[in-house]
């Protein structure tokens, strides 16, 4: 019979795994950490400030113009919603395939989503121009006859798609988060500290019944989350597919969109998480080298649905025999006869996202830390410029020639997708200090996973 | 949520002892003993008698009547109210409001499966009792409240102590 591999390394008991995990929450920060979070913060406060000049002035600070109505805000909306699905996927479909090794890294996925989503979600409302009257958004009896939300757009799909995203997600992790409060609340030596785990932990006791309950919230959420996660980047994916534009009005949007959100979004999950095995070496034995390789491997595959989704895209576009479709696929590779403005983001696309991962078939590289971290910035930015060149390619050159222009980009669109990561990474660092980083009630029964003695019970 | 009632508190140290002191208390007859523990034990609702949570029927009921709320929202704003043709589409098309419905019914089920796991845990709670701050660590516990048929301190303690319990102690409040 196959030997399973320890899940948890370094034969550890119970208390060791509450009192390791607890560590960073109850001790105080190291100079790298402060190092990063002063620098985020710093991009934070500039992100700040790009955001109120994009406010003030409004969106003409951006490259968006006529015929390129969409943009970097879009283009930057789509992508960290595309991160936040692999969080997910790991807390919720591998829950419900029963892959125990998602318990180490589930929760900190998760924060990634609720930050991600968070991050993202502002973009759709401050690419309105006029945010303030956001509100406008949610279908509500208003004195102007009243005039209803248009449930037929697509773009409306998205505003409940997301938002119930946001809301479910940040449900789940929170009621995953419960147990965990009241353990740091129990150890806490300091009467703040009591109070406020207290408070977060809403009482929680850990009776067989509550337990009993708890777990099946627990499933039944997961269950919902499933196809949440998976309709909510179908929706986005509808936002370009139900438009009549060439190269966007396709079929295979919304599975190759769900494809590309999962990829990025483990890529992300593999930079995080080897950043933060370095900061917290005790992580070293939750976060094994095994966990990386498993996530390597989805990178992989997903990268190859990605590829797969991109060749066909060509295939169709010739076998479609309509000329339009034709020519903006011609134009996006740089082929002759076409103007190949956008052709450098396309060929980056293609190395990030389908060349590179390519590495991985080698088992010594998915199961090397510096090999994946360089991989998995190389996918992130591979799948920023993959949303680059499905928004700008297809609107640039559309049916007219009298119609066509190029995008105008500007130093506020670097600003704006360079700050992001600010508020991102700053949310993400705080999450390490104040929040268990790795589920302690649900770790803990993984124990015995690959261990010889059994001890009693199982 | 039942009362806080004084009572009689076994600690344990290992999973299985507390899985077996669950199995014996049953079997001594007691029905309103709780079994605490830092994390979900594999068993224990068996070894306590505990039935299958009714969450999933209120997860159905909230999850349909999301549905239906999302069906009569877009019936009668986009059909009823003020109809407006929109890139010739007939004003009830259902398809277009399918999204809608579905997310909807995800909201409305989650968010309630959530409120009823409060309301069955009873939490959120000021000050909860504790017995040991350890149980959310690495011990567990076994709550035998007086009004458990056939309560006897006595008794009690001798009966866990032989099962393996590193402590006995009496509880004000859990």
């Amino acid at each position: 019979m196959m030997k399973r591999n320890q899940l948890i390394l370094g034969d550890k008991t119970l208390k060791d795994i509450t009192d390791d995990i607890c560590q960073p929450v109850e001790t105080l920060p190291g100079k790298g950490w402060v190092g990063m979070f002063l620098s985020a913060k710093t991009l934070l406060l500039f992100y700040i400030f790009v955001l109120g000049m994009i406010v003030a002035n409004g969106m003409g600070l951006l490259g968006v113009n006529h015929p390129n109505g969409w943009g970097t805000m879009i283009i930057t909306f789509v992508f960290w919603i595309g991160i936040g699905h692999a969080g997910t996927l790991i807390s919720a479909i591998l829950f419900l395939f029963r892959q125990k090794w998602r318990t180490s890294v589930a929760r900190t996925a998760e924060a990634m989503t609720v930050f991600a989503v968070m991050t993202a979600g502002l973009f759709p409302l401050l690419h309105t121009g006029r945010p303030w009257l956001d509100f406008w958004l949610f279908p509500y009896p208003n004195q102007r006859g009243p005039l209803w939300v248009n449930f037929r757009s697509p773009l409306l799909w998205d505003v409940f798609a997301v938002s119930t995203y946001a809301t479910v997600s940040m449900v789940f992790w929170y009621i995953g988060l419960v147990p965990d409060f009241a353990t740091l609340k129990d150890r806490a030596k300091n009467k703040i500290r009591k109070t406020v785990y207290g408070v977060l932990s809403l009482g929680w006791r850990g009776t067989a019944r509550n337990w009993s309950h708890y777990e099946m919230v627990y499933l039944i959420l997961a269950g919902l989350s499933t196809p949440l996660v998976l309709s909510v980047h179908t929706i986005v994916s509808f936002d370009f597919a139900v438009a009549g534009l060439p190269g966007w009005h396709t079929t295979i949007f919304p599975p190759y969109f769900v494809a590309g959100a999962i990829f990025s979004g483990f890529a992300m999950v593999v930079t995080l998480m080897t950043l933060v095995r370095i900061g917290f070496p005790q992580f070293k034995d939750y976060i094994t080298l095994d966990h990386m390789e498993v996530m390597n491997k989805i990178i992989m595959t997903t990268g190859l649905m990605v590829g797969y989704a991109y060749a066909s895209e060509f295939f169709v576009a010739w076998y479609s025999g309509n000329p339009y479709e034709r020519y903006v696929f011609m134009n996006r590779a740089g082929l002759p006869g076409t103007s190949g403005d956008y052709a450098w983001s396309y060929w980056i696309m293609v190395t990030c996202n389908v060349i590179i991962p390519q590495i991985f078939w080698s088992k010594w590289a998915r199961r090397n830390i510096a090999v994946m971290f360089v991989v998995s910035i190389f996918v992130n930015i591979g799948m920023w410029f993959e949303r680059f060149v499905i928004t700008i390619t297809s609107l640039h050159n559309d049916f007219l020639p009298s119609n066509w222009g190029n995008y105008a980009w500007s130093f506020w669109d670097g600003a704006l997708l360079f700050g992001s990561f600010g508020m991102f990474l700053t949310l993400f660092l705080l999450y390490l200090r104040v929040f268990p980083a790795i589920s302690i009630a649900e770790i803990k029964p993984m124990l015995p996973v690959g261990r010889d003695d059994h001890k009693g019970g199982h | 949520m039942a009362k806080l009632m004084p009572g009689l508190a076994a600690i344990f140290t290992e999973e299985h002892q507390i899985l077996e002191a669950a199995r014996k208390s049953r079997d001594l007859g007691m029905t309103k003993f709780e079994a605490i523990s830092p994390y979900p034990i594999h068993g224990m609702e068996e070894a306590c008698g505990i039935k299958r949570s009714s969450i999933p029927y209120v997860t159905f009921v909230a999850g349909t009547t999301g549905l239906l709320s999302a069906l009569a929202l877009t019936w009668y704003t986009s059909v009823y109210d003020w109809p407006i043709n929109v890139g010739g589409k007939p004003p009830f098309s259902l398809p277009a409001f399918i999204p809608i419905m579905f997310e909807l019914t995800v909201l409305f089920a989650a968010l309630c499966s959530v409120g009823a796991l409060f309301y069955h845990c009873g939490i959120p709670r000021v000050d909860p009792p504790t017995i040991d701050p350890d149980l959310t660590s690495h011990k567990f516990a076994i709550f035998v409240p007086e009004n458990e048929t056939g309560y006897e301190a006595k008794k009690l303690e001798t009966f866990y102590k032989g099962l393996g319990a590193e402590s006995v102690k009496k509880v004000e409040a859990y």
